[in-house]
């Protein structure tokens, strides 16, 4: 039992320290620590990310219904110091909005332990677990602005269709327990040994089915424009990295950890998704004006590429897959912090229309989106590029060679809508400005990631071997 | 350690530039005068590169290999192919500095763009590893979209978005089919897979047979980005709208150094690479060449537009080359590398001739001008001698490519290289015919009358390029002695593996297989 604590230490330490967190800031000070809470929760996080990281081994607790091997560490890794970005990401626009709740910080590192205890699943219950404490920790972010008619209407429908889709997913789960007799990943590879029941074929089904709700991929897709424009950006930024990250791998190791045997019946339904998402994701992203529902269209497109990984079943498509959320999670803050300081005249905007002839006022920062964007387009030498090749050569090996020639079509239809705003940014008339305010957080997150975009041509920062050992400990 | 200079070296000098701060007259001085000595610089460095290359060895040369990532190799190299390429850039791009001297927006933007381009264009001819080609050769499209985007005519957005994407989506399928490379051979590694013998035997697809298979299919997938790189017809029609939008230093770098990468890209892959691929495409290949330089020569005779006709005259220019590398002998691939050259020669010539008086007028109808000799003597001079290059008058580098890729052809084709010696006739039609009504008769438009001859400056621009096409035109060997041993190192597997390929025995291969 003691073995299996030490298993949890993480988890179990950021547990306790957000609930120290609420009740202390509950009884003293409330709102006023927030600006303390929200550097110490990105702190902590970012600490957690860097004890999970030095971590090795494999190590099984609790019957095996939780998993901490090379690929969960890598998920948490990219998950936390996510988080832990968007958490300093937050700061400024919290207290412009004048939101500066405390339980903000202790809602996001909620979100992300439950995030962590999803990657590491070992059992329905737990994934299941996992899923809802993200989930819920989210919904509440979402509409966090209560006054903010937007912030709730989005919250409400993240609610509700999340709602849906964990009705789906528990649904696929009791199917899947009434035909293999657990919910064990362990046990359901044993029961699909040879062959999977129609049963469990049905609920394989409503699992993925619900999984992919949480990853956004289309034909699941429908919350995602609305969620993403109405949330606080922070939260969009949250959103769109972390929780994607916690998702696709929560996927992956369910269908790769409990129904690894019938790899041959899940392929064709990620193929499905990841075909759809690449084509909707790109094709509804011309039309958008707003630059977080465009932001919501490329997510879905980006999922399309990282399912296109998964959807080879093989080990180098895991990897493939890892590497892509790593690169697609660094491009994202990037984005997303240039996004936070879009103002005019103090007022935050999002239409792309106002980023017009930016490059001429801000010169540097106009250059960082650029790469971001061309990056987020795949286009060499910028580090997306190699995002794109991996899940290419992941796709062919899976003898998926339509879904490759599928995919490299779609990458040069989302090029268009990237294209669109270097368009306005630096071929645009001239008009009134954006206001050039941008917090040193922000700017730094901003040049950080594009100077990476541009730097990891080098050697990907030698992420590369890590996410192989991820995939070679997920994939037997 | 050369190679890599002389590539990052304008990158180095691009990084420089963006560190400089303000935007007055003196700090677009000191980036003009940074950006210029930058590309100086890199030519004298790769005057090295020429000094240490041994043309009697068809190997690859001063060969730099390193461990990259995804098993892929930083391996670069320069062979008799591209080391005139590589030659061809450096030279260039001082010349192209220097006629973008007047420009006066963002100038220290432009002179980054250029810069950057520069690395990524002897990139492309120096990589030896098919990913790191495609870095190159795609990263290329990045700063040539900005130049026509921001510094374009009136249409530029049009034009910049539809060379993006246009472009984009031919090279796509080539990375498709750099992916399946890499999963039969197991390496990326150009040298090796020169040698790798790629499945030709046929294959069925959707009931339908194909000849050559695999070799096929991939030749297919390199084509298409060749083809629109070229570009070849009917898939040229971002060329006119691109070089119409460009600046003038836009045009030059875009018709003498980009449109040849597609040319090479058929010299270092399609051919050697899938030799059966090749011949099965053959006869398309030659006619769709053929098409292209008649059909390309007239659609330039009825052209309004100065630049769009040159832009079409190139169109016509680059069907000799694929024409001759399709041909596979001897003759017909050493005439498309010279063509390629001396075109770069030619075509940045026309573009600088057409920016010379575009920069005066600021018109590049053809009906706005006539009788500028009166007032222009040296630049009607000069446009003289690049006018009958163009048309391939020998004497003129331009003759030596248009020969000997017709020669080749005719080996191979009779019908093709009769049909493409009309268009040496025809080129003569619009390029005399422009130069009629641009330069002679008398100058009778009221708004010419002040028009000022060529400056010292445009004076030394075209200097090293009238040099370049005479001494190519009169003494043709200093190239082909160069390109000949690799280009006949290349040719002999080539034909080998051609002659061992015949439909019949494929037809009959493919019938067994399905009656089985």
């Amino acid at each position: 039992m003691n073995g299996d604590i030490d298993v949890i230490r993480p988890e179990v330490y950021l547990a306790l320290y957000s609930l120290l967190a609420l009740l202390g800031a509950a009884f003293t000070v409330k709102d006023r620590a927030t600006p303390i809470l929200i550097w110490l929760t990105a702190a902590v996080l970012a600490l957690m990310a860097w004890w999970i990281g030095t971590k090795d081994g494999l190590d099984i607790a609790f019957s095996g219904s939780f998993v901490d091997d090379g690929f969960a560490r890598f998920a948490k890794v990219t998950i936390l110091l996510s988080a832990a970005v968007v958490l300093l990401l937050s700061s400024d626009y919290l207290h412009r909005a004048n939101i500066l709740r405390f339980e903000y910080p202790i809602l996001v590192s909620l979100s992300a332990l439950g995030m962590m205890v999803m990657v590491s699943a070992g059992d329905l219950m737990v994934l299941y677990m996992g899923l809802e404490l993200q989930a819920l920790a989210a919904y509440v972010l979402t509409s966090i602005r209560r006054d903010s008619v937007r912030s709730t209407e989005a919250g409400l429908k993240f609610f509700v269709l999340g709602a849906l889709s964990s009705g789906l997913l528990l649904y696929g789960a009791s199917l899947t327990y009434g035909y293999a007799g657990t919910t064990a990943f362990a046990g359901i590879i044993a029961a699909t040994a040879d062959g999977a029941s129609l049963g469990l074929l049905f609920g394989l089904v409503f699992i993925v089915a619900g999984i992919a709700f949480k990853i956004s991929a289309a034909p699941f897709h429908m919350w995602t424009p609305d969620v993403y424009e109405g949330a606080p950006t922070p939260i969009t930024a949250f959103l769109a990295t972390a929780s994607k990250v916690a998702a696709i791998a929560l996927l992956a190791r369910i269908v790769f950890g409990a129904f690894g045997m019938v790899a041959g019946d899940w392929q064709q339904i990620v193929a499905f998704l990841s075909v759809i998402s690449m084509y909707l994701g790109s094709i509804a992203a011309i039309g958008q004006r707003d630059i977080k529902r465009l932001m919501a269209y490329s997510s879905i497109s980006h999922m399309g590429f990282a399912l296109m990984g998964l959807a080879s079943a093989t080990e180098f498509g895991v990897q493939a897959m890892l590497i892509y959320m790593a690169i697609y999670v660094v491009m994202n803050l990037g984005t997303f912090a240039f996004i936070l300081s879009m103002e005019r005249n103090g007022q935050p905007v999002t239409d792309i229309r106002m980023l017009n002839m930016f490059s001429r006022t801000e010169p540097l920062k106009a250059l960082a989106l650029l790469v971001l964007l061309f990056s987020l387009a795949g286009v060499p030498p910028m580090i997306g590029f190699f995002g794109k090749l991996y899940v290419l050569r992941a796709a062919y090996e899976g003898d998926l060679v339509w879904l490759a020639l599928a995919g490299m079509i779609a990458s040069v239809i989302s090029a268009f809508f990237y294209l669109r705003i270097v368009y306005f940014m630096y071929f645009g008339e001239e008009r009134e400005a954006l206001d050039g305010r941008m917090p040193g957080v922000h700017w730094v997150v901003l040049m950080g990631s594009a100077a990476m975009m541009v730097l990891g041509v080098i050697n990907l920062f030698g992420i590369e071997g890590v996410a192989a050992a991820a995939a070679a400990t997920l994939v037997q | 350690m050369l190679l890599s200079l002389v590539t990052f070296l304008p990158a180095i000098g691009a990084v420089a530039l963006l560190l400089l701060r303000g935007d007055d007259a003196a700090a677009q001085r000191n980036a003009k005068w940074i950006a210029f000595a930058t590309t100086v610089i890199t030519f004298v460095a790769s005057l090295f590169i020429l000094a240490r290359f041994d043309s009697t060895n068809p190997g690859f040369q001063l060969v730099e290999e390193r461990e990259w990532l995804l098993g892929l190799n930083y391996k670069l190299g320069v062979d008799g192919i591209s080391v005139l390429f590589v030659m061809l850039t450096t030279f260039l791009m001082p010349l192209t500095i220097a006629s973008a001297w007047n420009v006066t927006t963002r100038t220290k933007e432009y002179m980054v763009a250029f810069l950057l381009l520069e690395t990524l264009m002897i990139g492309v001819f120096v990589a030896l590893d098919l990913i790191l080609f495609y870095l190159f050769f795609e990263g290329g499209l990045i700063p040539m979209f900005l130049i026509i985007g921001i510094w374009g005519g009136a249409n530029r957005i049009y034009a910049a978005f539809k060379f993006f994407l246009y472009t984009f989506l031919g090279s796509v399928f080539m990375l498709v089919a750099m992916v399946v490379m890499f999963q039969q051979a197991g390496t990326t590694d150009i040298p090796t897979l020169i040698g790798y013998d790629f499945a030709s035997t046929p294959i069925q697809i959707l009931n339908i047979t194909v000849l050559g298979g695999l070799q096929t299919l991939l030749f297919l997938g390199f084509f298409l980005s060749f083809a629109v790189k070229m570009p070849m017809w009917p898939v040229h029609t971002w060329l006119p709208d691109a070089h119409v939008q460009a600046p003038t230093a836009g045009s030059v770098v875009l018709a003498a150094i980009l449109l040849k990468m597609g040319g090479y890209g058929f010299l270092r892959f399609s051919l050697p690479m899938f030799p059966v691929g090749a011949e099965v495409m053959q006869p398309v290949v030659l006619w769709m060449s053929a098409i292209a330089i008649v059909y390309a020569s007239l659609v330039a005779l009825v052209q309004t537009d100065m630049k769009k006709l040159v832009a079409y005259s190139s169109v016509a220019h680059m069907g000799f080359v694929t024409m001759g590398i399709l041909a596979a002998n001897q003759q017909g691939v050493d005439g498309a590398i010279f063509q390629m050259l001396s075109h770069g020669f030619i075509s940045a010539a026309l573009f600088l001739i057409v920016g010379v008086i575009y920069d005066r007028m600021h018109t590049r109808e053809i009906s706005a001008y006539g009788g500028l000799i009166n007032r222009m003597p040296a630049y009607a001079a000069v446009f003289l001698l690049f006018t009958m290059g163009n048309v391939g008058l020998p004497g003129t580098s331009g003759f030596v490519g248009e020969f000997l890729t017709l020669a080749g052809t005719f080996q191979v084709n009779t019908w093709v290289a009769a049909v493409a010696c009309t268009g040496v006739i025809l080129s003569a039609g619009y390029a005399l015919w422009l130069y009629r009504r641009v330069t002679l008769g008398e100058l009778v438009k009221d708004s010419l009358r002040g028009i000022t001859d060529m400056t010292g400056r445009e004076k030394v621009i075209f200097a090293p390029l009238v040099a370049m096409t005479i001494l190519l035109g009169v003494y043709p060997a200093l190239v082909t002695d160069i390109v000949g041993p690799s280009v006949e190192a290349m040719l002999g597997p080539v034909q080998e593996a051609q002659a061992g390929f015949g439909p019949e025995t494929q037809v009959a291969q493919a019938e067994e297989g399905a009656g089985e």
